[in-house]
């Protein structure tokens, strides 16, 4: 059970109250009608897997509604740092 | 007095308060603050249970959490039985019904025992895999008997009739175990103005230090707990919970602890007080202070009842003022255990001698025990006990320095009791649930906690510190680093004043040696509830497996519900002996959660019964509750599946329902569907984007259609979206879609197109939603308002506001039936209202209320799809004859669009949705059946589509069924055959799936 | 008919009254509370109060626009909180935080169009005001025990150092969610679904057994 913060509402939520959208970054293509089948099948299917930091999307639910970024460790499940949409991590794999 | 093992003075019991319990069918009588072990042990009951494997004899080892045998069937009623509780944890109360849970058909005579008599040849490790495994089909049939045999406790046949529940905790710091190192933990921490929470598994705080004669502060050490426990219990922000065991640790510090509140009272809770609680506490930072656990020497024959541990056997006199037994030979590594003998000693019961394994013990324990004229036998063991439901006597011999082999000729000496102790192990169980493995400690012989990301401190036994005073002092530092790292001011608390004893040092040793080997030496246990020996362990080893998991996982050590507490150690150690490598190096199993058992009735707390999910109704729920309606689940929601009428069944109900609303009009309650309220200036691209067909030219007052599509182009919701104004829509969904639906839009807006301007608010919940539907149904609603609602003012797909029975309302011309119909939306508020006036004047039209089910038959009779039922995700809206609701032309490369024009997505074979009608009309096909071509193709035949939704149609007189075939669109006409599971091969034609009035004219008058 | 005929209007709204003739009935209609209040306990150690027919309006805007802030303002009587989790009370009227570009406002049950229309009149820009009174009522759980009830449904921390009063919080709820906010020392709020209240009333009976529930009409 992970204690999540929301950077909207300001505080530590349990989890919940929020639900993981899978792999954050991963930008719509602008123009999908010109993508290769290749270029479509990765944006649709093909997701990392990382052992250690990853970053993911995450919605607070059953709170704000709102979209955020969590940058997370798959080992030991910390949660290295939260921020908004739009935003970039600060805590990167190396 | 015929409890013949209990002292005439001492301990924490209550001489004042008998108690009479039953145990095996037979009464017995213990005090106020026995456990029902004490109790047993003060009655001279050694046999407590048979074990698992070879149905030896078993008697009471322990005193607290880790004992692998008593464990008992409790429960005076069927309704109350609870299994698997261990004696050393269950207070004695009047009244409680105990029972033995291993040893069939009795622990005296039991018929496993055959089994074990015959030797261990006969049950090897790895014994179930290899003979019960094979053939797979039996397993079952094996596991009851094993099951059985072996007695795991059994669970009531009756509904629980207690009360549990569950609380959200949360606390600055969280104590787990209230012995000294904890209490002193919690102390300064709220002192310094923290919110504490601090749980202990027994009845009482103190931990060890309520079975001990120490002194803390000067006075008694239960007097010291006592005032700072009052203390703890006065502070407000303090929260004290005895009985209470911390059972689980998880991620980001958040744990669960399993409080017993009335077990400890009466078979079931008093006065519907809550039996159990479930706390989920999040906390910022632990202390974990939860002690070790001695850990027994690995000696022949060490399970017959009467070899107890050590510091269990100066528990039971020390706290239950119970000997239990006479004559005492103490085993011990270690001087800590010397007390046990002093104990046993100043009882007034002889102690035949110390065995101590050490060549030359010194230290203040050892001259104590001297001076008391007990005889210290060193640099010898313990090889083997005598006697069967009870020690007789045990067989004592000098072994070598490093204790790995006997040395000495083998002296008899006569016992009832024997004590060991090989150390102690900190009790790493918890800070093992968060992925920290254990790490050696050559200082202490044993495994501390490890590396944590968590915010965990330790403190006490736990890390290695077994004194008290080291406890109390490491106690402290831990509730003042605490305090620190909360950023609260440091307290003023000061460590009181234990006495230091000095002890010599201990000796690493595990596995006791024999005169003959191992292998053939009798029976060693390490696993009492698995019956797991030190052969055993070494067989495991020579057979290949070099894992300690594995070796876990072969001998099954560890897998009781003690889960390994008292063995696992030594196991290692065996193992890593016989593999010729140090233990760190060997390495450890870890633990996971509960730490000890829970009953499912806590886990489950208040959601049962009625409360297990929430059902949800409609603002009209009441009358179809008073008018007989048949209710299925949808999501969560309850709605009406039917109305069936006095002596109706199921299909008559649906054929007079369906009949009714073709002929004249029926009614359906359909406020579940899914509504979002949608404005803003780009509301309109959005929906083109988020919908597979256009929306940029719809016209206020106008509704339209749309499928919703998932990027891969597959069909996940329809519904009817409504142009309320220029930059105002409302969106209908599924009732099952309408929260991921929102969730979609949201997602889409605020990660892809924040720049669009558009407001999402559902108002599901809002709006009481009625159907109208058939040919009288303008009739109806013109006799309800005054609004012009007339075919030439209000067509087909149009919407308007309307005062309806008085109450404002907007009305949809949509139709899913097919007829004439009009959907009547109202604040829900007033939807009972309504549809109560709808009734009033719709009598002499008959107006017939229907539900789900009559809806799936109309609008399958229709060809109209249900989104979850016709649709699983992987049809795109070619597939369903739909591409009329697509618009390919659109500028912005709607959701769906790119992924079905993937290869797979425009193969010409692809299953099409088509309707199925059987060539014998009256039979209806069963939904799932796979269809074939050739009925006459060998098995596995080639199976080329499903049927999706299948009903009877009373208007039709036949059956009709919606279904995907390969190339089915191509297929008009052609034939379908569908193998039956009862033998039947059904043959069928491809149609349309449009079965009734396919030019729309019903809907357009 | 009631709707507004605007000509400049994009987006369409209505009084969704019907006249006092016509019995408005809340979520919690059918448990009949004041025959429980009549009938049951008087004391206890929560009392359980449905503040039901409120006016309930869902406000969408953008609070970095000063303009509708302002109108927000005018319309309310009162600047909405941008502070998250926080709540302003002015008269009759409640704003509560829900997200930063949303605020759960409750009014009279009367005055629910008045103030609609009144945001439709004075504010400009992209902004979305919808009347979602039908969907939800009000319940207030008070008394000692009142917190000790929420603990066993919201993971919520309501200790007095994280949840003062006026703090306001969409948290699940039992197995349902709510908007649960603090009123007073003792003292809790509780925006339910309709389509839940059904069962949360079942459940806060439930949940208050032990503690001795009071309803009051």
């Amino acid at each position: 059970m992970f204690y999540i913060y929301c950077p909207y509402c300001g505080e530590h939520r349990e989890e919940e109250e929020f639900h993981n959208h899978g792999q954050a970054h991963i930008e719509r293509p602008l123009d999908p009608d010109s993508c290769t089948d290749e270029e479509w099948g990765n944006y649709m299917f093909f997701r990392k897997n990382p052992k250690g930091l990853h970053h993911e999307i995450w919605v607070h639910a059953v709170g704000c509604r709102k979209f955020f970024n969590v940058t997370r460790d798959t080992v030991t499940y910390e949660i290295k740092e939260v921020y908004k949409m739009g935003e970039q991590p600060k805590v990167v794999a190396k | 007095m015929s409890q013949k093992n209990r002292l005439q003075s001492g301990g924490r019991i209550d001489r004042s308060k008998p108690l009479t319990f039953t145990y095996n069918g037979k009464q017995y009588e213990g005090f106020a603050g026995d456990t029902l072990a004490s109790a047993l042990l003060a009655n001279g009951v050694d046999l407590v249970g048979r074990s698992f494997k070879y149905s030896r004899p078993r008697g009471i080892v322990a005193a607290g959490a880790e004992e692998p045998n008593a464990i008992m069937q409790l429960g005076a009623t069927e309704a109350t039985q609870v299994p698997n509780v261990r004696a050393t944890q269950q207070e004695l109360f009047s009244g409680l019904v105990s029972g033995s849970t291993n040893g069939w058909p009795n622990v005296d005579m039991d018929i496993m025992g055959l089994v074990g008599k015959l030797g261990g040849k006969m049950m090897p490790p790895g014994f179930y895999y290899k003979t019960f495994m094979y053939p797979q089909s039996m397993w079952e049939t094996y596991e009851k008997v094993i099951r059985q045999a072996a007695g795991l406790g059994r669970s009531p046949k009756e509904y629980d009739v207690d009360i549990y529940d569950k609380m959200n905790q949360h606390c600055d710091l969280m104590v787990v175990g209230a012995g000294p190192a904890g209490l002193m933990a919690a102390l300064t921490a709220a002192r310094g103005g923290a919110r504490v929470i601090i749980a202990d598994e027994q009845n009482e705080f103190g931990g060890n230090l309520l079975s001990s004669k120490e002194t803390v502060d000067g006075k008694a050490a239960a007097a010291w707990v006592a005032s700072v426990t009052k203390e703890l219990e006065a502070n407000e922000n303090v929260i004290v919970l005895p009985r209470s065991t911390v059972n689980g640790y998880h991620d980001h510090n958040f744990l669960t602890i399993h409080q017993r509140m009335t077990e400890h009272l009466a078979d079931r809770a008093p006065n519907g007080q809550i039996r159990a609680r479930y706390h989920r506490v999040r906390a910022k930072w632990v202390v974990l202070a939860t002690g070790a656990h001695e850990r027994p020497l690995v000696f022949a024959n060490n399970d017959v009842p009467g070899v107890m541990l050590a510091g269990a056997v100066s528990t039971y006199i020390n706290r239950y003022g119970v000997v239990p037994g006479n004559e005492l030979v103490l085993m011990t590594t270690n001087d800590n255990a010397y007390r046990t003998a002093l104990d046993w000693h100043d009882a007034g019961r002889k102690v035949q001698a110390i065995v101590d394994t050490r060549k030359n013990p010194t230290g203040a324990l050892v001259e104590a025990a001297r001076e008391r004229g007990i005889t210290v036998m060193a640099g010898s063991a313990v090889i083997d006990v005598q006697g069967s439901k009870r020690v007789s006597g045990v067989s004592v011999a000098s072994i070598s320095e490093d204790g790995s082999k006997v040395t000495g000729s083998v002296k008899k000496l006569s016992a009832d009791t024997v004590a060991s102790s090989g150390g102690w192990s900190p009790v790493v169980h918890l800070s093992c649930h968060t992925g920290s493995r254990p790490q050696w400690n050559d200082e202490i012989i044993g495994f501390v906690p490890g590396k944590t990301v968590q915010k965990q401190l330790i403190a006490g036994a736990v890390s290695g510190n077994f004194t008290t005073s080291g406890a109390l002092e490491q106690g402290h530092q831990a509730g003042a680093e605490a305090l620190e790292k909360l950023g609260l001011k440091a307290a003023d608390v000061a460590v009181p004043a234990a006495a230091e004893v000095k002890e010599s040092k201990p000796m690493a040793l595990f596995h006791i040696p024999h005169t003959k080997p191992t292998s053939q030496a009798p029976k060693q246990f390490v696993d009492y509830q698995n019956d797991v020996t030190a052969s055993g362990i070494e067989l495991a080893c020579r057979e290949g497996f070099e894992s300690i998991e594995h070796v876990k996982r072969y001998t099954a050590m560890g897998f009781g519900t003690d889960q390994g507490k008292l063995g696992n150690i030594n196991g290692m150690a065996i193992a890593a002996k016989f593999l010729n490598q140090s233990i760190p190096e060997t390495g450890t199993t870890i633990f996971r959660p509960n730490y000890t058992p829970i009953t499912f009735g806590a886990i489950a707390g208040r959601d049962c019964k009625e409360l297990f999910d929430p059902e949800r109704y409609s603002a009209m729920h009441k009358w179809h509750l008073e008018n007989g309606a048949k209710f299925e689940d949808v999501g969560q929601w309850k709605r009406p599946w039917y109305f069936p009428k006095a002596g109706e069944s199921m299909q008559e109900a649906l054929n007079r329902e369906c009949l009714a609303t073709r002929e004249s009009i029926g009614i359906l309650d359909a406020s579940t569907l899914g509504k979002i309220d949608i404005q803003g200036k780009d509301a309109r691209e959005f929906l083109g984007r988020v919908y597979a067909n256009a929306w940029a030219k719809l016209p206020v007052g106008r509704c339209r259609y749309g499928l919703m599509l998932k990027e891969d182009g597959m069909v996940f919701d329809d519904g009817v979206t409504s142009c309320l104004g220029e930059n105002h829509f409302l969106m209908t969904t599924t009732s099952g879609g309408a929260a991921t639906v929102l969730n979609w839009l949201e997602f889409y807006h605020q990660t892809e197109w924040p720049e669009l301007e558009v407001y999402f608010t559902s108002v599901t919940d809002h709006w009481a939603t009625m159907t109208i539907s058939g040919p009288n149904s303008r009739k109806l609603l013109e006799e309800l308002t005054d609004d012009d609602v007339s075919k030439e003012n209000f067509k087909f797909m149009d919407w308007k506001p309307a005062t309806v029975a008085g109450v404002p309302a907007r009305v949809f011309r949509i139709s899913f039936t097919g007829e004439l119909s009009f959907e009547i939306n109202v604040q829900a508020n007033y939807g009972l209202h309504v549809w109560e006036k709808l009734f009033e004047h719709g009598a002499k039209y008959n107006l017939t209320p229907y539900g789900t089910e009559t809806m799936h038959i109309l609008r399958a009779e229709k060809g109209f799809i249900i989104a979850g039922q016709d649709t699983d995700g992987s049809v795109h809206p070619y597939d369903l004859g739909m591409g009329w609701a697509v618009s390919m032309n659109k500028p912005f490369s709607f959701i769906g669009k790119r992924g079905m024009q993937r290869e797979d997505c425009v193969r010409a074979d692809r299953k099409q949705m088509v309707g199925i009608k059987t060539i014998d009309p009256n039979i209806v096909l069963p939904e799932g059946a796979q269809g074939v071509f050739d009925p006459t193709a060998s098995i596995p035949m080639p199976m080329v589509g499903h049927v999706t939704s299948s009903y009877w149609s009373a208007n039709l007189g036949r059956s009709v069924a919606l279904a995907f075939v390969k190339g089915g669109l191509d297929k008009m006409g052609e034939k379908v055959y569908y193998p039956l599971v009862d033998g039947r091969m059904v043959e069928a034609e491809i149609c349309s799936p449009i079965f009734l009035d396919p030019k729309g004219e019903r809907q357009n008058v | 008919m009631s709707d507004v005929k605007n000509e400049t209007a994009t987006v369409s709204i209505m009084n969704q009254l019907a006249d006092a003739s016509i019995q408005a009935q809340s979520p919690l209609f059918h448990a009949d509370l004041a025959t429980v209040a009549k009938s049951g306990p008087k004391t206890g150690g929560v009392t359980f109060k449905e503040e039901a027919l409120l006016g309930h309006l869902t406000l969408r805007l953008n609070a970095e626009n000063p303009d509708q802030m302002k109108a927000a303002e005018k319309v309310l009587g009162v600047a909405v909180p941008t502070q998250p989790l926080t709540s302003v009370t002015k008269g009759d009227v409640v704003v509560r935080w829900i997200a930063p570009d949303e605020w759960l406002i409750t009014v009279p049950g009367l005055k629910a169009f008045e103030y609609e229309a009144a945001f439709q009149k004075e504010m400009k820009g992209h902004f979305q005001v919808v009347n979602v009174s039908g969907g939800q009522t009000i319940v207030k759980l008070s008394g000692k025990n009142a917190k000790d009830v929420i603990k066993k449904s919201s993971p919520a921390d309501v200790h007095d150092s994280q949840f003062p009063v006026g703090k306001v919080v969409n948290t699940p709820f039992a197995k349902s969610a709510v908007i649960l906010r603090r009123t007073g020392e003792n003292e809790f709020e509780l925006v339910i679904r309709r389509s839940f209240s059904d069962y949360l009333w079942l459940w806060i009976q439930d949940a208050s057994r032990e503690y001795g529930l009071v309803v009051e009409a």
